[in-house]
Protein backbone atom coordinates (compact mmCIF):
# COMPACT_ATOMS: atom_id res chain seq x y z
CA UNK A 1 0.00 0.00 0.00
CA UNK A 2 2.85 2.65 1.11
CA UNK A 3 5.33 1.35 -1.82
CA UNK A 4 2.25 1.24 -4.74
CA UNK A 5 1.29 5.03 -2.64
CA UNK A 6 5.12 6.18 -3.26
CA UNK A 7 6.18 4.31 -6.24
CA UNK A 8 2.75 5.08 -8.13
CA UNK A 9 3.98 2.78 -11.45
CA UNK A 10 6.46 4.37 -11.53
CA UNK A 11 5.33 7.92 -11.70
CA UNK A 12 6.10 8.48 -8.00
CA UNK A 13 8.94 11.00 -8.79
CA UNK A 14 7.10 13.42 -10.46
CA UNK A 15 3.59 12.81 -9.05
CA UNK A 16 5.45 13.52 -5.76
CA UNK A 17 8.04 16.49 -7.44
CA UNK A 18 5.49 18.33 -8.16
CA UNK A 19 3.41 18.08 -4.96
CA UNK A 20 6.47 18.77 -3.22
CA UNK A 21 7.48 22.04 -5.24
CA UNK A 22 3.91 23.14 -4.57
CA UNK A 23 3.83 22.94 -0.76
CA UNK A 24 7.40 23.96 -0.65
CA UNK A 25 6.60 27.28 -3.01
CA UNK A 26 3.36 27.75 -0.69
CA UNK A 27 5.56 28.13 2.53
CA UNK A 28 8.22 30.08 1.03
CA UNK A 29 5.99 32.54 0.02
CA UNK A 30 3.91 32.42 3.15
CA UNK A 31 7.05 33.05 5.77
CA UNK A 32 8.67 35.83 3.29
CA UNK A 33 4.80 37.21 3.48
CA UNK A 34 4.86 36.95 7.72
CA UNK A 35 8.47 38.30 7.83
CA UNK A 36 7.56 41.23 5.97
CA UNK A 37 4.25 41.72 8.42
CA UNK A 38 6.12 41.36 11.41
CA UNK A 39 9.14 43.54 10.22
CA UNK A 40 6.79 46.74 9.56
CA UNK A 41 4.74 46.01 12.69
CA UNK A 42 7.65 45.94 14.80
CA UNK A 43 8.67 49.40 12.80
CA UNK A 44 5.12 50.55 13.66
CA UNK A 45 5.44 49.83 17.09
CA UNK A 46 9.11 51.42 17.76
CA UNK A 47 8.01 54.93 16.00
CA UNK A 48 5.39 54.83 18.08
CA UNK A 49 7.02 54.54 20.95
CA UNK A 50 9.41 57.25 20.40
CA UNK A 51 6.20 59.82 20.17
CA UNK A 52 6.26 62.01 22.31
CA UNK A 53 3.01 62.33 24.11
CA UNK A 54 1.09 64.94 22.64
CA UNK A 55 1.89 63.35 19.04
CA UNK A 56 1.18 60.31 20.76
CA UNK A 57 -2.48 61.44 21.59
CA UNK A 58 -2.84 62.75 18.18
CA UNK A 59 -1.76 59.25 16.29
CA UNK A 60 -3.94 57.32 18.84
CA UNK A 61 -7.10 59.24 17.95
CA UNK A 62 -6.77 57.96 14.38
CA UNK A 63 -9.27 54.21 15.03
CA UNK A 64 -6.32 52.16 12.67
CA UNK A 65 -3.79 53.07 14.69
CA UNK A 66 -5.34 51.62 17.72
CA UNK A 67 -6.21 48.49 15.53
CA UNK A 68 -2.50 47.96 14.58
CA UNK A 69 -1.42 48.36 18.25
CA UNK A 70 -3.76 46.17 19.54
CA UNK A 71 -4.27 43.73 17.10
CA UNK A 72 -1.16 40.61 18.73
CA UNK A 73 -1.85 38.24 15.43
CA UNK A 74 1.32 37.24 14.44
CA UNK A 75 -0.39 35.66 11.09
CA UNK B 1 -22.23 52.83 5.27
CA UNK B 2 -19.06 54.95 4.49
CA UNK B 3 -18.01 54.20 8.00
CA UNK B 4 -17.65 51.05 6.95
CA UNK B 5 -14.97 51.40 4.44
CA UNK B 6 -13.10 53.64 7.05
CA UNK B 7 -9.23 52.46 7.04
CA UNK B 8 -9.21 51.27 11.15
CA UNK B 9 -12.01 49.36 10.25
CA UNK B 10 -11.27 47.59 6.98
CA UNK B 11 -7.86 46.84 9.14
CA UNK B 12 -9.72 45.44 11.76
CA UNK B 13 -11.34 42.43 9.79
CA UNK B 14 -8.08 42.44 7.74
CA UNK B 15 -5.75 41.48 10.71
CA UNK B 16 -8.42 38.77 12.25
CA UNK B 17 -9.23 37.44 9.35
CA UNK B 18 -5.68 35.56 8.11
CA UNK B 19 -6.21 32.68 11.17
CA UNK B 20 -9.39 31.64 10.25
CA UNK B 21 -8.42 31.70 6.59
CA UNK B 22 -5.19 29.63 7.52
CA UNK B 23 -7.44 27.30 9.59
CA UNK B 24 -9.26 26.95 6.71
CA UNK B 25 -7.18 26.22 4.19
CA UNK B 26 -5.01 23.42 6.24
CA UNK B 27 -8.23 21.57 6.64
CA UNK B 28 -9.25 22.04 2.65
CA UNK B 29 -5.75 21.66 1.70
CA UNK B 30 -5.68 18.17 4.04
CA UNK B 31 -9.00 16.90 2.17
CA UNK B 32 -7.61 17.77 -1.25
CA UNK B 33 -4.26 16.19 -0.81
CA UNK B 34 -6.06 12.76 0.71
CA UNK B 35 -8.25 13.06 -2.75
CA UNK B 36 -5.85 13.91 -5.01
CA UNK B 37 -3.06 11.47 -4.30
CA UNK B 38 -4.91 8.73 -2.63
CA UNK B 39 -8.98 7.78 -3.09
CA UNK B 40 -8.93 9.80 -6.90
CA UNK B 41 -8.47 7.26 -9.30
CA UNK B 42 -5.67 6.92 -12.11
CA UNK B 43 -6.15 7.45 -15.80
CA UNK B 44 -6.36 5.00 -18.43
CA UNK B 45 -3.91 6.79 -20.71
CA UNK B 46 -1.58 8.72 -17.99
CA UNK B 47 -1.74 6.31 -15.41
CA UNK B 48 -1.00 7.94 -11.99
CA UNK B 49 1.21 11.01 -14.24
CA UNK B 50 -2.57 12.51 -14.36
CA UNK B 51 -2.95 13.51 -10.36
CA UNK B 52 -0.15 16.24 -11.53
CA UNK B 53 -3.12 17.92 -12.81
CA UNK B 54 -5.04 18.32 -8.84
CA UNK B 55 -1.84 21.18 -8.36
CA UNK B 56 -1.55 22.30 -12.39
CA UNK B 57 -4.71 22.96 -12.91
CA UNK B 58 -6.13 25.48 -9.94
CA UNK B 59 -2.67 27.53 -9.68
CA UNK B 60 -2.90 27.78 -14.25
CA UNK B 61 -6.69 28.82 -12.96
CA UNK B 62 -5.95 31.05 -10.24
CA UNK B 63 -3.01 32.59 -11.61
CA UNK B 64 -5.34 33.96 -14.68
CA UNK B 65 -7.76 35.02 -11.72
CA UNK B 66 -5.51 36.81 -10.08
CA UNK B 67 -3.87 38.87 -13.37
CA UNK B 68 -7.51 39.35 -14.64
CA UNK B 69 -8.56 41.09 -11.21
CA UNK B 70 -5.23 42.95 -10.98
CA UNK B 71 -6.32 44.31 -14.55
CA UNK B 72 -9.73 45.32 -13.56
CA UNK B 73 -8.75 46.74 -10.37
CA UNK B 74 -5.92 48.84 -12.33
CA UNK B 75 -7.83 50.16 -14.62
CA UNK B 76 -11.23 51.44 -12.58
CA UNK B 77 -8.45 52.12 -9.65
CA UNK B 78 -6.45 54.72 -12.29
CA UNK B 79 -9.91 55.77 -14.17
CA UNK B 80 -12.15 56.78 -10.64
CA UNK B 81 -8.60 57.22 -8.53
CA UNK B 82 -9.15 55.23 -5.68
CA UNK B 83 -5.87 54.20 -3.83
CA UNK B 84 -7.11 51.46 -2.29
CA UNK B 85 -7.53 49.81 -5.23
CA UNK B 86 -3.71 49.60 -6.42
CA UNK B 87 -2.94 48.90 -3.10
CA UNK B 88 -5.33 45.44 -3.50
CA UNK B 89 -3.93 45.09 -6.57
CA UNK B 90 -0.14 45.29 -5.31
CA UNK B 91 -1.37 42.77 -2.57
CA UNK B 92 -3.00 39.91 -4.99
CA UNK B 93 0.54 39.90 -7.38
CA UNK B 94 2.66 38.19 -5.31
CA UNK B 95 0.55 35.03 -5.14
CA UNK B 96 -0.80 35.43 -8.41
CA UNK B 97 3.31 35.09 -9.27
CA UNK B 98 3.62 32.05 -7.68
CA UNK B 99 0.94 30.43 -9.22
CA UNK B 100 2.40 31.10 -12.40
CA UNK B 101 5.41 29.19 -11.43
CA UNK B 102 3.52 26.43 -10.01
CA UNK B 103 1.47 26.23 -13.46
CA UNK B 104 5.31 26.35 -15.48
CA UNK B 105 7.04 23.76 -13.29
CA UNK B 106 4.47 21.44 -12.32
CA UNK B 107 3.13 21.38 -16.67
CA UNK B 108 7.01 20.94 -17.41
CA UNK B 109 7.02 17.83 -14.51
CA UNK B 110 4.03 16.59 -15.89
CA UNK B 111 4.95 17.03 -19.59
CA UNK B 112 8.55 14.98 -19.30
CA UNK B 113 6.44 11.44 -18.46
CA UNK B 114 3.22 13.02 -20.97
CA UNK B 115 5.16 14.42 -24.28
CA UNK B 116 8.77 12.82 -23.03
CA UNK B 117 10.09 16.35 -22.88
CA UNK B 118 9.97 18.92 -19.92
CA UNK B 119 9.57 22.46 -22.11
CA UNK B 120 8.29 23.24 -25.43
CA UNK B 121 7.93 26.31 -27.31
CA UNK B 122 4.30 25.72 -27.46
CA UNK B 123 1.56 28.18 -27.45
CA UNK B 124 0.03 27.62 -24.08
CA UNK B 125 3.19 27.12 -22.48
CA UNK B 126 4.79 30.01 -24.40
CA UNK B 127 1.62 32.09 -23.61
CA UNK B 128 1.86 31.12 -19.60
CA UNK B 129 5.34 32.20 -19.48
CA UNK B 130 4.69 35.27 -21.19
CA UNK B 131 2.13 36.13 -18.30
CA UNK B 132 4.93 35.27 -15.63
CA UNK B 133 7.19 38.08 -17.71
CA UNK B 134 4.11 40.37 -16.81
CA UNK B 135 3.67 39.82 -13.27
CA UNK B 136 7.66 40.20 -12.98
CA UNK B 137 6.94 43.90 -14.67
CA UNK B 138 3.76 44.83 -12.78
CA UNK B 139 6.10 43.83 -9.26
CA UNK B 140 9.19 45.35 -10.29
CA UNK B 141 7.62 48.72 -11.45
CA UNK B 142 6.64 48.72 -7.52
CA UNK B 143 9.84 48.89 -6.55
CA UNK B 144 10.76 51.02 -9.33
CA UNK B 145 8.79 54.42 -9.35
CA UNK B 146 8.09 55.98 -6.32
CA UNK B 147 5.60 58.91 -7.70
CA UNK B 148 2.08 57.89 -7.38
CA UNK B 149 0.44 59.06 -10.87
CA UNK B 150 3.37 57.53 -12.94
CA UNK B 151 3.42 54.29 -10.86
CA UNK B 152 -0.36 53.61 -11.27
CA UNK B 153 -0.36 55.16 -14.67
CA UNK B 154 2.42 52.56 -15.67
CA UNK B 155 1.01 49.84 -13.47
CA UNK B 156 -2.25 50.22 -15.39
CA UNK B 157 -0.47 49.88 -18.63
CA UNK B 158 1.19 46.61 -17.99
CA UNK B 159 -2.15 45.05 -16.84
CA UNK B 160 -4.10 46.09 -19.88
CA UNK B 161 -1.05 45.01 -22.15
CA UNK B 162 -0.81 41.59 -20.19
CA UNK B 163 -4.76 41.12 -20.46
CA UNK B 164 -4.46 40.50 -24.10
CA UNK B 165 -2.37 37.18 -22.97
CA UNK B 166 -4.92 35.78 -21.25
CA UNK B 167 -7.60 35.03 -24.16
CA UNK B 168 -4.40 33.83 -26.08
CA UNK B 169 -3.82 31.27 -23.18
CA UNK B 170 -7.40 30.45 -22.85
CA UNK B 171 -7.67 29.60 -26.82
CA UNK B 172 -4.16 28.65 -27.48
CA UNK B 173 -5.23 25.39 -27.32
CA UNK B 174 -7.89 25.73 -29.91
CA UNK B 175 -6.26 28.43 -32.03
CA UNK B 176 -2.98 26.40 -32.46
CA UNK B 177 -2.02 22.61 -33.24
CA UNK B 178 0.02 22.13 -29.24
CA UNK B 179 1.15 19.75 -27.39
CA UNK B 180 -0.99 20.67 -24.50
CA UNK B 181 -4.70 19.17 -24.58
CA UNK B 182 -7.38 21.15 -24.96
CA UNK B 183 -9.73 22.06 -21.83
CA UNK B 184 -11.62 19.41 -20.33
CA UNK B 185 -13.88 21.22 -18.04
CA UNK B 186 -16.11 23.51 -19.66
CA UNK B 187 -18.79 25.98 -17.96
CA UNK B 188 -21.29 26.47 -20.77
CA UNK B 189 -20.85 22.88 -22.28
CA UNK B 190 -20.74 19.13 -20.71
CA UNK B 191 -17.44 18.76 -19.44
CA UNK B 192 -15.39 15.66 -20.63
CA UNK B 193 -13.81 15.15 -16.94
CA UNK B 194 -15.30 12.25 -14.48
CA UNK B 195 -16.82 13.53 -11.30
CA UNK B 196 -14.10 11.62 -9.60
CA UNK B 197 -11.28 13.37 -11.02
CA UNK B 198 -13.64 16.60 -10.98
CA UNK B 199 -14.66 16.56 -7.24
CA UNK B 200 -10.75 16.30 -6.21
CA UNK B 201 -9.82 19.25 -9.11
CA UNK B 202 -12.69 21.64 -6.98
CA UNK B 203 -11.08 20.93 -3.19
CA UNK B 204 -7.72 21.69 -4.66
CA UNK B 205 -8.93 24.84 -6.57
CA UNK B 206 -10.91 25.69 -3.15
CA UNK B 207 -7.65 25.26 -0.88
CA UNK B 208 -5.42 27.30 -3.96
CA UNK B 209 -7.79 29.90 -3.36
CA UNK B 210 -7.71 30.29 0.25
CA UNK B 211 -4.03 30.14 0.16
CA UNK B 212 -4.00 33.14 -1.81
CA UNK B 213 -6.54 35.08 0.18
CA UNK B 214 -4.49 34.08 3.13
CA UNK B 215 -1.07 35.45 1.58
CA UNK B 216 -3.66 38.69 0.07
CA UNK B 217 -4.97 39.41 3.57
CA UNK B 218 -1.35 39.36 5.31
CA UNK B 219 0.52 41.80 2.18
CA UNK B 220 -2.33 43.91 2.48
CA UNK B 221 -2.17 44.42 6.12
CA UNK B 222 1.36 44.75 5.68
CA UNK B 223 0.77 47.85 2.89
CA UNK B 224 -1.51 49.58 5.50
CA UNK B 225 0.75 49.12 8.59
CA UNK B 226 3.54 50.39 6.10
CA UNK B 227 1.64 53.94 5.18
CA UNK B 228 0.80 54.10 8.18
CA UNK B 229 4.41 54.29 9.19
CA UNK B 230 5.58 57.18 6.36
CA UNK B 231 2.20 59.41 8.14
CA UNK B 232 3.74 58.59 11.47
CA UNK B 233 7.52 60.10 10.33
CA UNK B 234 5.22 63.21 9.15
CA UNK B 235 3.48 63.93 12.40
Amino acid sequence: MINELLLMKGYGLYVWSAFLFTLFSFLVLFLITKTQYVKEKSKFISKFGSLNSERAAFAKSQSIHKEILSNTSNI
Amino acid sequence: MLKYFEPGRIFSITSKAPKYVLFLFIIILSIGLTEALILSPEDYKQSHSVRIMYVHVPAAWISLGIFSSITLLSVVGYIFKIKNFFLISKSLAPSGLVFNIIALVTGAIWGKPTWGTWWAWDARITSMLILALFYVMYLVAWRIYEDNDKLFKITSIITILGIINVPIIKYSVDWWNTLHQPASINILSKSSIHTSMLFPLIIMTAAFALFSLLIFLMKYNTELIKIKNKGLDRL
